[in-house]
């Protein structure tokens, strides 16, 4: 278990490494952000000198082993833009989005799992259908229309809910409906494939041969063995939620890292992107790896392997 | 024998849309009798028994008979009294032992199951139970999980679960076609000592003639979802009453067959429920089937001795 655990730790440790130095190199890809930064009709001599006072005049590999160094130092840098910390504005935007995230994964979770298992349990019958039918809703419908549907309804028709904004509780409870549908459609796919992929089971007849009923052999017995590919798919779920943030905390007026992102991918503002796509990216490692633990808290012959 | 029978089978069919999957069987089992259902792939057997515990796959219907426990008629009872005495009054072993058992649960959780009381309360007697099918070791088992347990052992904990409730009738499907020989041979022994002790009626499902002649009573033949012949085993074996029985029985290699000589083979090949016609299902691969046979269904006669036989010749068989 401990080496499964440093094994991973190590993965993780390569890929963070890979994604910031992609992401290093594609944002220098993107322009130069000096010339965002200068005032209109500046001389090409004063957009040279705010060019070397930044350092973006030194050569590319020199500016990555300097952002390298930086990073082991656990220095995020200055914003270009914003001439503050990078750990503050990426820091003071971050509890919002994982507000977000979270309220959307209860909604995802919540609503899909159980609609899962009961579409796999009652197999061809109406609830299944009706089930379906709100599955297929919450896949198909964009984040980005879905949002400005609920808007239009709850915030301005029926006037329930703040339209946009973080000023109360209340605002989260639309763009987590918004950003948790597509998400709770996925879990609810998974979890009804995993759950029939189990009934089909001996174990199963086995189960109610011992007097169990369909309900009683499901939660003793088929949950367990069904939640091991969904827990895959959670992990990996919950990273895309966090890339949905963008779309949601746009049409939403959301602060959180999502909105930030666009506005400094916009700005050229370089370090806070990095930054905003490292911590993603983090989530996203830290998520697997919370698969991975979950694993062998579930099965026992992951456990007995490691 | 005057005892009532534990389990009667009526007259049972069950179909599949049109496909008539079991045509009539009928049969019955006497406490501490063991009882073979015997037949080819496909002719039915495992789904009477999944008939008889009402754990049918939804597709299929019952479309007639009874099924009588202790005498009591069980057909028409609601799924909640079903489940009283599943696992209870009657239970079931399977084919795949590791397979029957849930992977993530461990072997006490089974046992304790079947006894519908959490494990830490009934722990005694779950490694009493555990030791008495023969598990070495039972304080260790008893939390292990399947994987760490062979094919033979799971299927000492599959017979642990279906008898600690101490039920009247044991269905048994194919307990050891998944098992290699001499575990066959202790899991046979084992199954018949403990019906023996407890009188528990056992219908074993198999397609071996071999499992029949080493723990059988009596044995019911069955041919594409009809009782081709029901007799004691010793009679059976001795003198069977249908063509099908003879041929089964003379497919069996034995020790004195010339060395590389042709296995006996029964020719053709089981109809479909979709090619079942008016007459003997047997017929199209019978030496003996004449119009008669291709016209009309053979009933089921009694031969004597406690014999029945679903031949319109059988009194020409030698």
């Amino acid at each position: 278990m401990i080496r499964l655990l440093a094994g991973r730790l190590l993965q993780a440790a390569v890929a963070s490494f890979g994604v910031l130095t992609i992401v290093f190199f594609v944002m220098r890809l993107s322009g130069d952000p000096t010339l965002l930064l200068v005032p209109e009709g500046a001389s090409a001599e004063q957009v040279a000198q705010l060019r070397a006072a930044l350092g973006f005049d030194r050569p590319l590999v020199v500016q990555y082993a300097a952002y390298l160094g930086d990073l082991l130092r656990l220095d995020l840098g200055e914003s270009l833009v914003q001439r503050a910390p990078v750990a503050g504005i990426v820091g003071e935007r971050i509890p919002y989005t994982l507000a977000l995230a979270g309220g959307a994964l209860l909604v995802a979770l919540g609503i899909g799992i159980p609609a899962g298992i009961l579409m796999a349990v009652h197999r061809g019958g109406l609830l299944e259908r009706a089930l379906a039918a709100l599955v297929l809703a919450g896949q198909s419908l964009p984040t980005f229309w879905s949002g400005i549907l609920l808007i239009l309804f709850f915030g301005v028709y029926l006037g329930w809910l703040p339209t946009s904004g973080a000023d109360s509780p209340a605002s989260l409870i639309m763009p987590a409906i918004a950003l948790g549908a597509l998400t709770m459609s996925t879990f609810a796919r998974m979890a009804r494939i995993s759950v029939l992929d189990e009934l089909s089971r001996d174990y199963v007849t086995a189960a109610r041969a011992r007097g169990l009923s369909v309900w009683a052999a499901v939660s003793r017995h088929v949950l367990r063995n069904a939640a091991i590919p969904v827990v895959t798919i959670a992990a990996l779920e919950i990273g895309n939620l966090l890339a949905g943030a963008v779309i949601v905390e746009t049409v939403f007026a959301w602060p959180g890292i999502g909105q930030l992102a666009i506005q400094s991918i916009q700005a050229r503002d370089f370090l806070v992107v990095q930054t905003v796509v490292l911590f993603v990216s983090s989530v996203y490692i830290a998520m697997n790896l919370l698969a991975d633990l979950a694993y062998a808290a579930i099965d026992p012959r992951i456990r007995g392997r490691s | 024998m005057t005892t009532e029978p534990a389990l009667i089978v009526e007259n049972l069919s069950l179909a599949l849309g049109r496909a008539n999957l079991v045509d009539g069987v009928g049969f019955s089992v006497a406490p501490g009798e063991v009882l073979a259902l015997v037949g080819e792939s496909g002719c039915g057997k495992s789904v009477t028994a999944q008939a008889i515990m009402r754990l049918l796959a939804p597709v299929i219907r019952q479309t007639g008979g009874r099924v009588l426990l202790a005498g009591q008629d069980i057909t028409a009872l609601p799924e909640r009294a079903m489940r009283a005495l599943r696992g209870q009054a009657m239970s079931m072993i399977f084919q795949e032992p590791q397979a029957a058992l849930d992977p993530l649960a461990t072997v006490g959780t089974h046992i304790a199951e079947a006894l519908r009381r959490p494990l830490r309360d009934v722990r005694d007697q779950v490694l009493q139970m555990l030791a008495e099918v023969g598990i070495s070791d039972p304080a260790r088992r008893i939390d292990q999980y399947p994987f760490e347990l062979s094919g033979g052992m799971c299927q000492r904990v599959m017979i642990a679960c279906a008898l600690i409730s101490r039920p009247a009738v044991l269905l048994a499907d194919e307990p050891t076609t998944a098992l290699d020989v001499t575990i066959q041979a202790q899991i046979l022994d084992l199954l018949r000592r403990l019906a023996a002790e407890r009188r528990t009626a056992v219908v074993l499902i198999t397609h071996d003639m071999g499992v029949v002649a080493d723990i059988a009573d009596r044995v019911a033949v069955m041919y594409a979802g009809r009782i081709a012949e029901t007799g004691p085993t010793a009679q059976i074996f001795a003198r069977p009453r249908h063509p099908y029985t003879s041929l089964l029985l003379a497919s069996i290699p034995r020790l004195t067959d010339a060395p590389k000589s042709a296995l006996a083979v029964i020719e053709g090949r089981v109809p479909t429920p979709a090619e079942f016609g008016p007459g003997c299902r047997f017929a199209s691969r019978c030496p003996l089937a004449d119009d008669t046979c291709r016209a009309a269904t053979p009933p089921l006669r009694d031969m004597g001795d406690g014999r029945l036989s679903a031949c319109f010749h059988a009194e020409q068989l030698p």
